[in-house]
């Protein structure tokens, strides 16, 4: 067989995938091509977040695809993977939406949840009729959420935020919101509701960076919580860190759509451009660099699968994911850095799809952990020595 | 109401087709196969027709085709078909039109269906045939590219419209019937991640040549065609750029249209 260099799956990651991962990819990717692809470059232009798709996503069961309750699809984590990559081949910021919905609300509420709140929540986050944010980066920073300022106090059977977080995907939109604020007895989660009294958001405008999805800054003034509303089972950093390593897991996988799609488009884009009267195609500089793309998407691409494999047998560890996330997100910004500059000057425009994944893998390989923690993280596993 | 749809597997078409190195076929290994598209409106229309009406008891979706065409059933289950038919055989490689549709009516005949739905045509070798000829076979009537279908209340006939030249063509059809499915009539859903893994629980029949009643005697008698050859059109001749003042290059347009092209 004549390996994929133009999808690209050089080493045949296809052929590893069980029926239902293909199907659950193909499914997904055609989503992407007829109900995203036509319309994002808009959106991304005009700081829109496409809010018309979110019901098109629930109808698919992209919110929570890997719980077997609830309404869910029951999917492997490898499929759950396939569908981050699909999406973010689309963009980053429906990706994020899909991530923030399905690893940050659902996750924690069906991990840390008392009945009563997965039964209210899980159900209506998977039809994504309620929508949900993740507190926990704060303006002062979100590398070491140890030090987070925002605090819960009991009063009265109740308890009273105090505080502020940052960088929030979906803040305002969301109808519920996963807090993490500090305690006399350490960090614990709360769901707060749209609405309750002391809790605001705001839009986070001036973003030059997944301008296709809603950024958010919350506050929270004596805002009051009953008991109920907090997570029971969370106890401690570890909590929402596990949540992290949910978000970092679909990135990882995310990330390889987007430099997919950048690659693709360089590569029809050398065929086609003739320069010095021949296409780039003919071109030494032009090849080592097209190689080098097609290697970095492969190695991420079966760093990725064997990643979802542990998950899969329950042996994933987080420092792996950390190194996943680096090396991927890594690999597709230079992938699309380059894919922009190999593009001339028809690259600086959002009708080509690399600036857009350029400027929004900006963000993701600072969300989520930056890269430095994440070396860090890897760094700590190596020596046994905290460095951050 | 029993309602079968009949499903092909084409090459998507995004691919890159190319001619297999014997000539007879285009190349469909390694080829991203999806489901015909005309095929996706049949496989709407009949899911459509089970959910609105109470007197449609099942949806079968048939293929015929090698054992990886059994992912274009698993779409026409996962949309919401009941249960499959594959019908997967060597045998039925060379099949061509009339062959396969004689080989699918000897299969469902005795089903006890009422409609037969697929799409008008196939994206990739277009022929367009395989619905008139099933209905041929079954001596059931036919209506070819509808784009309309009204049912009657009684179950008992349907009302097609039929784009034709410059006008709509309503005609009236007893059942049992073969429909053809034109675009424009319904798009088919995307098939939702719950349902796709509820499809792989779903019934699928799969036949061999020897399962099917009266074969060898029903395509046999037929002959049927075998493709001989293939090849890729022509490359069509670059084009050519007439230089001059533009009440010149005009002329000279004219008259070589006139003179070499002869189109005016």
């Amino acid at each position: 067989m004549t390996p994929d260099t133009r999808t690209p799956d050089f080493l045949e990651l296809d052929g590893l995938l069980t029926d239902d991962e293909r199907h659950v990819r193909d499914a997904v990717g055609r989503f992407v091509d007829e109900r995203v692809l036509p319309i994002i470059a808009d959106c991304f232009e005009h700081e829109r977040f496409p809010t018309e798709l979110v019901s098109e996503m629930a109808a698919l069961g992209l919110f929570g695809p890997t719980f077997k309750d609830y309404g869910c699809a029951g999917l492997s984590n490898i499929a759950y993977g396939l569908i981050m990559q699909e999406l973010e081949r689309g963009d980053s910021g429906l990706r994020s939406f899909a991530s923030v919905q399905s690893g940050l609300v659902m996750y924690p509420i069906h991990r840390y949840g008392s009945a009563e709140q997965k039964e209210r929540w899980l159900p209506a986050l998977a039809r994504a009729e309620k929508v949900g944010c993740f507190g926990l980066t704060e303006p002062d920073g979100g590398s070491d959420p140890g030090t987070m300022k925002t605090h819960a106090r009991k009063s009265a059977g109740d308890w009273v935020l105090n505080g502020a977080k940052m960088w929030i995907t979906n803040g305002t939109v969301a109808d519920v919101a996963v807090v993490w604020a500090r305690t006399d007895d350490g960090v614990r989660g709360f769901l707060v509701e749209k609405g309750t009294p002391g809790y605001t958001a705001r839009d986070i405008h001036h973003k030059f960076s997944l301008r296709a999805s809603v950024t958010s800054e919350l506050f929270f003034d004596d805002c009051r919580v009953p008991e109920r509303n907090r997570l029971p089972e969370a106890a401690g950093l570890s909590a929402p860190l596990s949540c992290l390593t949910q978000a970092r897991y679909g990135i990882a996988w995310g990330a390889i759509g987007a430099a997919q799609a950048c690659y693709r488009e360089a590569l029809t884009f050398a065929e086609q451009r003739t320069l010095f009267g021949q296409t780039l195609i003919h071109k030494q500089i032009i090849q080592q660099r097209l190689a080098d793309m097609l290697r970095r998407i492969t190695t991420a691409q079966l760093l990725a699968w064997q990643l979802g494999r542990l998950k899969d047998q329950d042996r994933m560890h987080h420092t792996q994911v950390s190194l996943a996330k680096w090396n991927n997100v890594r690999m597709a910004l230079d992938v699309a850095r380059e894919a922009r500059d190999l593009l001339g000057a028809g690259g600086i425009s959002v009708e080509q799809v690399p600036v857009r994944h350029m400027l929004n893998l900006e963000s993701v390989i600072t969300y989520e952990g930056t890269e430095t923690i994440h070396q860090l993280i890897v760094g700590r596993q190596i020596t046994g020595v905290e460095a951050f | 109401m029993k309602v079968l749809v009949v499903v092909r597997q084409v090459p998507d078409s995004t691919t890159t087709i190319k001619i297999r190195l014997d000539g007879c076929d285009i190349e469909r290994t390694g080829v991203k196969m999806v489901v015909n598209p005309f095929d996706e409106f049949a496989i709407e229309l009949a899911v459509q027709l089970r959910e609105k009406r109470a007197d449609v008891s099942a949806v079968t979706a048939l293929i015929v085709g090698p054992a990886a065409a059994a992912e274009a059933l698993r779409t026409a289950l996962a949309v919401g078909a009941d249960d499959g038919v594959h019908l997967q055989d060597p045998a039925f490689d060379g099949f061509d039109e009339l062959q396969l549709a004689a080989a699918i009516a000897a299969v469902v005949r005795d089903g006890g269906y009422d409609l037969i739905l697929l799409g008008k045509q196939e994206i990739d070798l277009d022929s367009g045939q395989l619905g008139p000829a099933l209905a041929e076979c079954l001596d059931w009537p036919h209506v070819g590219a509808t784009v309309k279908a009204e049912f009657a209340a009684d179950g008992r006939s349907v009302t097609a419209g039929r784009r034709i030249e410059g006008a709509e063509e309503v005609v009236e059809v007893r059942l049992p019937a073969v429909l053809t499915i034109d675009k424009g009539l319904c798009e088919m859903r995307y098939p939702s991640l719950p349902n796709l893994m509820r499809a792989k629980k779903k019934p699928v029949r799969t036949l061999g040549a020897a399962d099917v009643p009266g074969l060898a005697a029903a395509t046999g008698a037929l002959g049927g065609t075998r493709m001989q050859d293939l090849q890729p059109p022509p490359e069509r001749p670059p084009g050519k750029i007439i230089p001059g003042e533009p009440e010149q290059a005009a002329r000279e347009l004219v008259r070589l249209l006139r003179e070499e092209a002869k189109v005016i």
